[in-house]
């Protein structure tokens, strides 16, 4: 019984919530690894690309509302997604013409796009915060609970009651479908193969033919995509500020460079270890350590290697050591 | 000839009149930042009172009071030291209504109204902190200081049955106040604090937050956070894992919107924020109600005291200067006199001209103490059927 309430209170606290964090993670990190592996920059503005789809989709998400849609049990923003994927299409790719494509053609720096990246990521900062305001909205109207903490404890006569969202299990669900699409797209259409093409040999891709606006118009359509489910999932899952979306940028990136930038199984692996350690390691153990051992041995105080309030400090951990010892991540992404 | 002497009493008119000057006070709160959903509402309350002043023309000579908003952010000091500079230089305000967070009206009192000579009175910085800050008395507070919460809030738990509770607050200079003195006052009576820890405002996730509480454990889960940040956070991760169900709400978080986030959810848990019972309150929320904004929202009667008792001292003073009236503050706020509801400053003023005494109730039974600030009585509240209801007053 013990040991059950110990596995419970685990998956309670860690390993749930660290999976539907992770999945998040991972499809940011997609994006941001995309744009990278194809038009060779970090994108400083991806946090902001997310929040400007996430806006987009609520703004839609309220017109269905009044119109009297649903999809109950499952939340209407869902419904809304495609719109807010549109949008936001438009956006990145409006955005790319005025001034992505500038730089490319002069050939310039990475660095260069990087910097222009910044300037862009405050520019759609200021966008979001125009179109729907600086405040937190909640806009998950599915039912909420799979599995409720205390209809659980009652149901099973454990001690410790397991939550499982509705919003995280849809989190995991459309994060696998996403990532299998993607794949499938790289891997088996000619536009994909087109891009993979691009992605490792741009001047070879360009002599056999390939379409190189077309590549970029492409990656952009779906970095956007990525984008927009992400922010969109992650709203759904806690709530939509567009402060905490730029605050993710972090994260992405620790997640991205951690896989190895450029190679997208690395984005979700990141994705997933950033989100485990920042919760594992400042996740208190004492209470699953008192259901493991003998009563006296359990300490008084909290068995927790970081207090909460260095969270942010352990994606930079991360970070730092695997690019002490494995510069390219752990996936072998590129270096330069 | 009878022109002449229509113009010449024309202009001995407008003499008169420019002998009464205009008085300009400024309000500093944090019309962004976390405490965002209060400010509003704590601006109107300090302009009503200058409103009603100003239309009394009873204040110095028909003075008029002109109220100056600056955005003290909350959170931010140097952004509010800018504030409050902009309002003391640029628009020479006699005195400020602010501000509104303990840190930032340490750092604008200390940066700029000590320097200049200003009175501030804040509304709602509530560290106890502040009780012993060096101020050349320019310094007072309409609301208590937290070491009162804090007795007050471990009365309410021991009342209550509840034994042992979790600690969470926000990372500044009003948790970690507010967070210290409740673990003094609770573990002296017999309470057992389980974990006293920070989050921070802002971040995306706060599971972790939650599992470090729920890991710890506890009755209850105080909540020494803004309703606006991180405090909704924790709130929202306690009651989806099921860590916690039941809370405590100190001030910060006592609002309309913790009842429209998590009316029905939070059946059964409760707060306490600083305000008193009694004709001085129902006369305030009635006067808000008609001009038309919510008068039981936090610190909004607090504000309108704060204002009325700078313009009482001014009046008592016979002088704007804030040299002048700063002396006369505890004055106006204390017995003996004449007790002054909302609503009566213009008998106040008429009481002061004739050289009587006033002893200033308001809307929440200013009764200043020791360095300056209101000795506090609180409202006890709780959640039933998604409401947000008032037990007492104490």
């Amino acid at each position: 019984m013990d040991f059950l309430n110990a596995i419970v209170a685990l998956l309670n606290f860690v390993i749930i919530p660290a999976s539907a964090y992770g999945a998040q993670l991972a499809l940011g990190a997609l994006g941001v690894t995309l744009i990278y592996g194809i038009l060779r920059f970090s994108n400083f503005a991806h946090g902001d690309t997310m929040a400007f789809g996430t806006a987009i989709t609520i703004l839609v998400t309220w017109g269905l509302q009044a119109l009297g849609v649903s999809i109950s049990p499952l939340p209407t923003a869902l419904l809304a997604l495609p719109f807010g994927i549109l949008a936001t299409a438009a956006l990145v790719l409006g955005t790319d013409r005025a001034v992505y494509r500038f730089y490319r053609k002069k050939k310039s720096d990475p660095i260069i796009l990087v910097m222009a990246s910044v300037g862009v990521m405050f520019m759609m900062n200021g966008i979001t915060r125009f179109v729907i305001g600086v405040r937190d909205i909640q806009f998950d109207d599915g039912v909420r609970f799979v599995i409720n903490a205390r209809e659980f404890r009652a149901a099973t006569g454990l001690a410790e009651g397991l939550a499982l969202r509705s919003t995280q299990v849809i989190t995991l669900v459309t994060a696998v479908l996403v990532v299998w699409a993607l794949f499938w797209f790289l891997g088996r259409t000619r536009t994909g193969k087109s891009m993979r093409a691009f992605s490792d040999n741009e001047d070879l891709a360009l002599l056999s033919g390939i379409n190189p606006e077309r590549v970029v118009a492409v990656t952009w359509i779906i970095a956007a995509a990525l984008a927009t489910i992400a922010g969109t999932l992650f709203g759904l899952d806690k709530s939509f500020k567009a402060f905490n979306y730029f605050q993710l940028l972090l994260p992405i990136f620790a997640a991205a460079i951690v896989g190895g930038l450029g190679n997208p199984l690395g984005a979700i692996a990141g994705g997933f270890v950033i989100a485990f350690s920042e919760v594992a390691v400042t996740f208190d153990f004492r209470k699953v350590v008192a259901y493991l051992v003998p009563g006296d041995w359990t300490p008084d105080g909290p068995i927790q290697l970081l207090s909460t309030e260095y969270k942010f400090a352990v994606s930079f951990t991360i970070l730092i050591i695997v690019l002490l010892f494995r510069p390219t991540g752990i996936f072998r992404g590129k270096s330069t | 000839m009878k022109k002449i002497l229509m113009a010449s009493a024309a202009i001995a008119l407008v003499a008169g009149a420019a002998g009464a000057e205009e008085i300009k006070l400024g309000i500093s709160v944090g019309f962004t930042g976390p405490l965002e959903s209060l400010a509003p509402q704590m601006a109107q309350g300090a302009e009503m009172a200058m409103a009603e002043v100003t239309a009394s023309g009873l204040l110095l000579g028909g003075s008029t009071v002109v109220p100056v908003r600056g955005d003290s952010t909350c959170i931010d000091a140097a952004a509010a030291t800018a504030t409050v500079e902009r309002l003391v230089t640029a628009e020479r305000v006699r005195g400020i209504v602010g501000g509104m967070c303990s840190g930032e009206t340490t750092a604008s009192l200390q940066n700029v109204a000590m320097p200049n000579g200003i009175v501030m009175i804040s509304p709602s910085a509530t560290s106890p902190a502040l009780s012993t800050l060096e101020d050349n008395g320019l310094f007072f507070r309409t609301s208590p200081s937290d070491a009162r919460q804090g007795v007050v809030m471990t009365d309410i738990l021991l009342e209550r049955g509840i034994k042992t509770a979790a600690v969470t607050y926000t990372n500044n200079d009003y948790g970690k106040g507010l967070a210290d003195s409740f673990q003094a006052a609770y573990e002296a009576a017999g309470g057992k604090v389980t974990i006293n820890t920070a989050h921070d405002d802002g971040k995306a996730d706060y599971s972790a937050e939650v599992a470090a509480l729920a890991a710890a454990g506890g009755d209850v889960l105080v909540v020494a956070g803004y309703i606006d940040q991180g405090g909704a956070g924790i709130i929202r991760g306690s009651l989806d894992s099921g860590a916690f169900d039941l809370f405590n709400f100190p001030d910060g978080m006592v609002s309309q919107a913790l009842e429209d986030k998590f009316g029905p959810e939070i059946t059964g848990s409760f707060g306490q924020n600083p305000a008193a019972a009694g004709a001085g309150r129902d006369a305030y929320v009635a006067m808000a109600t008609a001009a038309g904004f919510d008068g039981t929202s936090a610190f909004s009667p607090e504000s309108y005291d704060a204002a009325a008792l700078i313009m009482l001292a001014m009046a008592a003073a016979g002088s704007s200067d804030p040299a002048v009236y700063k002396g006369k503050v505890m004055d106006v706020a204390n017995a003996p006199g004449e007790q002054i509801l909302p609503g009566e400053l213009a008998k106040a003023l008429q009481i002061i001209a004739a050289g009587g005494d006033v002893d200033y109730v308001g809307a929440t039974a200013v009764e200043l103490i020791g360095p300056g600030e209101s000795s506090g009585s609180y409202r006890e509240i709780e959640f039933q059927g998604g409401k947000m209801t008032v037990v007492k007053y104490r």
